[in-house]
């Protein structure tokens, strides 16, 4: 089987195949443009016959696999909420080599370093692609073109929607949850082990053929919350160890402490208080990420300052969100994952500290999504072009270093701020093309640099406010000069022809192609 | 000599800078060997600019190693030439384009509340200094670079004042102690530096001597803009001297303490209250006053203690000093916030500048506020107020109109 085939140009101007892996697959074709026909997908219809007393422990995840008739070419899928500490995805394939098994599509929420050690696997057949995303030491395999399938990057909504629209079926789902019952109810709030939730996975529980939840922490029925709900799952597998919750946090879940950043951080938070963003009421995505984090600490000044309060905050949460919260600025957090214990212990203890899953705040194939009800997102951004297009996967030298997550989905907030500086140790970040694009410019709607503030033309309604509150604004242009007169402009990257994997934009359609990395 | 000439600093956790390994060959041509991480992207125009540098020096065989972490031209262009020096030394320079915005002079009395320390080995920190909108910039040859890295420092630094944007602030350089220091004048008069530090400052005589050096080059460049000198007292012997040191020449601006070095010379340790230097800073103080020149106040070393910088610049500004370094550039805000003046000062200011005006309209010799009358410095220091309020954001530039 071809890895691709048929390529066309897109609504973007991007080339892209419309066969991918043997499967068809529909060119973007503009923002809101593409409306899908038929119906939701649906797994075969199960019955308590096969579950006569509700118990659906089995001894070993092999156990598992195999009663989940695990054989060549199925797709497997796994959640990310352990972030950098995940120990269940390695041992699936370790199993399914053991097994013998060849050509499976790895389809996790996302992947991390930790799973680095997948590459044998994808080497030697065992795992024919990933879909999902590929960062660090994955994403350099795929970018050299070493995948024997052709990879798709998803965001976290689109996920949701190609298992709802019946383009990914999820032969088994394996759900590391931190508490569990032998019912297959389970949670990510209690346990050794707890992550917080377990929203990644609803999809897949939801969707897969068979389901199989792991825990290192079995308790007797009813497990409260269920936020997985036993009546989707086929086994519970008692590992020893589910997950390792100190690893949850990433580097980037600190507020940064480089000058230039904070900088960046303190434009931020003062354009969005004189133009107005910021009102009793309104309500932010606050990211991963220093920059972004500590712009949500001076959200709260801003807050604190006018005797305000943010109706909810859009998270990723971790102890500085929390402390807006506990602290009486914030009403609910709506979380989608929790970046640090203290974000787990919330939402825990506090009921405004809600759990969400792509279905509520993401997923375009449904009759809303609340991302759309977010008044300030604040994005970071690999590369950003004239039209204000933006790459968030790879990297200028064509190389994957990020998954798309939650960033595709967050551009339908009422205004998108990418807090961004001008140039990375000599690379600016400003181009005339991004080399991938992974979002249309019209739904971005202002830069900030160290250097300063670019809105989008289209967006005449925020420069007006700009411009009576006295803020000083540049074009994209000016400020991609000025980069190149500190950088000098960048060589044109030369990458091969040769496709390694696709980007899909929101609601299925593919907005662009990465192309492999030329080794020497 | 040195058979391998080796510049820079290539090692984790160092960006915007590379190492260069040159070695002269008998034969074999040139070869360059480019290892960044930016490659892909400024590859072809690095290689050229190494090109155009062992052109220029005359090399035909050598060995030309890169090892990079995204430095921009200028820093690369130091780092070469400094390679190629160790082995090959010439009195030939080659330099890149001067920007043109890097060709203001300043005036004696700009205001110099604050001044960010950047060492001028570190060319990652100098990028994006200027942003932080200090009043100046100093690159520093002096205690922030490591004794073996001295040399390749000075083209560092030398193209930073050619090539790297200030945005606005003035442009200064701590020189190295004087003898030593004399030397590194070559490095920065021809390039417009505005303001040099002269540390460790002992007598009148290390300002001659600065100034004879200066004096040279700039006959020799033909170069006839203004050139300030900011002594650094750091010794009981400096301040002691401080008055004669001070009045040695007419293009000192400025004086300074430098109380790490103090504390140490008379044997105490530096505390926050600052008891054990009061003396010295009085004397510092009374003198630059006495010159005419401003007084500025040594460097707050804890950079995670804002509260503690506020509270020391605002003693400082009561002591009579008008500014003081900073070695972060998140100290910048909170030291201009402090020196600047405060809504009594201003509002007295006003009523000054505003009689002062009427009087010129009405043609009075005499400028008088109630039943006081008011002289010519009082006008001055009135005006140097407003302008700093301006500045610091706390009057509207047409206060007059409104």
């Amino acid at each position: 089987m071809k890895k691709y085939d048929k390529l066309v140009k897109n609504a973007a101007g991007r080339m892209v195949p419309t066969i991918i892996n043997g499967e068809n697959h529909i060119p973007f074709q503009g923002v809101g443009k593409y409306n899908p026909t038929g119906r939701r997908y649906g797994p075969k219809i199960p019955t308590c016959n096969d579950f006569p007393d509700g118990n659906k422990e089995v001894s070993t995840l092999k156990e598992a696999l195999i009663n989940a008739g695990i054989k060549d070419g199925m797709t497997i899928s796994s959640h990310h909420h352990f972030r950098n500490g995940d120990l269940i995805a390695k041992q699936v394939f370790d199993i399914a080599h053991d097994l013998g098994i060849k050509n499976l599509r790895w389809f996790p929420s996302a992947s991390f370093p930790c799973q680095e050690e997948l590459i044998k696997y994808l080497e030697d057949g065992t795992i024919n692609r990933i879909e999902g995303s590929m960062n660090g030491p994955l994403g350099k395999f795929t970018s050299e073109g070493k995948m024997k399938g052709l990879s798709i990057l998803r965001s976290h909504g689109g996920r949701y929607q190609a298992v709802q629209d019946g383009e990914v079926k999820i032969d088994i789902a394996i759900i590391a949850a931190p508490t569990a019952d032998t019912f297959g109810n389970a949670n990510g709030v209690n346990g050794d082990a707890a992550c917080g939730l377990l929203g990644f996975a609803l999809a897949d529980s939801q969707y897969a053929e068979k389901v199989i939840v792991v825990t290192d922490n079995l308790v007797p029925f009813p497990c409260i919350p269920w936020q997985i709900q036993g009546n989707y799952v086929d086994f519970v597998v008692k590992v020893d160890k589910v997950g390792l919750p100190e690893k949850i946090i990433s580097g980037t879940t600190q507020i940064t402490k480089s000058p230039d950043r904070l900088l960046i951080a303190e434009i931020t938070a003062d354009f969005c208080e004189k133009t107005g963003l910021i009102y009793d009421g309104f309500s932010y995505q606050a990211g991963a990420g220093g920059t972004a984090l500590s712009i949500g600490n001076y959200f709260g000044d801003i807050l604190r300052k006018n005797n305000w309060k943010a109706r909810f905050i859009r998270a990723g949460s971790n102890q500085y969100p929390v402390e807006l919260l506990e602290e009486g600025l914030v009403e609910y957090i709506l979380d989608g994952q929790t970046f640090d214990l203290e974000g787990v212990r919330s939402m825990r203890e506090n009921p405004n500290h809600v759990n969400t899953s792509p279905f509520t705040s993401y997923n375009f194939h449904s009759k809303g999504n609340f991302a759309q009800l977010v008044d300030i997102v604040v994005l970071g951004a690999t590369e950003i072009d004239v039209d204000f297009n933006a790459n968030v996967v790879t990297h200028s030298d064509g190389y994957l270093l990020h998954g798309i997550g939650g960033w595709q989905n967050c551009l339908a907030a009422k205004t998108t701020i990418m807090p961004i500086p001008l140039f990375r140790d000599r690379i600016p970040v400003i181009r005339d093309r991004v080399t991938t694009l992974c979002a249309p410019g019209e739904l971005i709607d202002v830069i900030v640099t160290e250097r300063g503030i670019a809105i989008n033309p289209l967006r005449k309604d925020l420069i007006q406010k700009a411009r009576v509150s006295g803020i000083e604004l540049k074009t994209i242009y000016q400020l991609k000069e000025e980069a190149e007169k500190i950088c000098g402009v960048p060589e044109e990257v030369k990458l091969s022809d040769e496709i390694v994997s696709v980007i899909k934009w929101v609601d299925g359609t593919v907005i662009d192609s990465v192309k492999k990395v030329i080794t020497e | 000599m040195e058979k391998i000439g080796l510049a820079g600093n290539y090692a984790s956790g160092v960006k915007s800078d590379c190492l260069v390994h040159f070695e002269s060959t008998k034969s074999g041509g040139i070869q360059i060997e480019i290892n960044s991480k930016v490659k892909a992207m400024f590859g072809i125009s690095m290689e050229k600019l190494a090109n155009e540098i062992l052109d220029y020096f005359g090399i035909e065989n050598a060995i030309l190693k890169i090892d990079d972490t995204g430095a921009v031209e200028f820093v690369l262009a130091a780092r070469i030439e400094a390679a190629i020096k160790k082995v090959i030394p010439s009195n030939n320079e080659f330099l890149l384009e001067m920007l043109d915005e890097n060709k203001t002079a300043t005036k004696k009395d700009d205001f110099r509340f604050s001044r960010l320390y950047l060492p001028g080995n570190t060319p990652k920190l100098m990028l994006n200094a200027g942003i932080h909108k200090p009043n100046a910039l100093i690159l520093d040859l002096e205690d922030a670079v490591a004794p073996n890295k001295k040399d390749e420092a000075r083209f560092v630094v030398r193209n930073a004042l050619r090539g790297l944007d200030f945005h606005g602030a003035e442009r200064m350089v701590r020189i190295n102690q004087i003898p030593n220091g004399l030397d590194d004048l070559e490095f920065i008069v021809p390039h417009f530096v505005n303001l040099i530090l002269i540390p460790k400052c002992e007598s009148a005589k290390d300002i001659i001597s600065v100034n004879q050096r200066i004096d040279k080059i700039k006959k020799r460049e033909k170069l006839n803009h203004d050139i300030w000198l900011m002594p650094i007292i750091e010794s009981a012997k400096g301040v002691m001297n401080a008055y004669e040191i001070v009045k040695a020449a007419d293009n000192i601006s400025s004086m300074a303490i430098g109380l790490e070095d103090y504390t140490a010379d008379i044997g105490t340790l530096r505390t926050k209250s600052g008891t054990e230097s009061l003396f010295a800073r009085n004397m510092i103080v009374t003198a630059s006053i006495a010159a005419g020149v401003q007084p500025i106040d040594s460097v707050f070393s804890d950079i995670s203690d804002m509260k503690g910088l506020a509270e020391n610049v605002k003693v400082s500004k009561n002591l009579g000093f008008s500014g003081m370094g900073c070695i972060h550039p998140r100290q910048i805000r909170v030291i201009h916030e402090n020196f600047a003046p405060d809504n009594l000062e201003i509002e007295k200011a006003k009523g000054i500048v505003i009689a002062f005006n009427d009087a010129k309209k009405k043609g009075l010799g005499v400028v008088s506020m109630g039943s006081k009358m008011i002289d010519a410095p009082v006008v001055k220091r009135a005006l140097n107020t407003i302008t700093a309020a301006i500045n610091t954001g706390k009057l509207q530039a047409d206060w007059m109109d409104n």
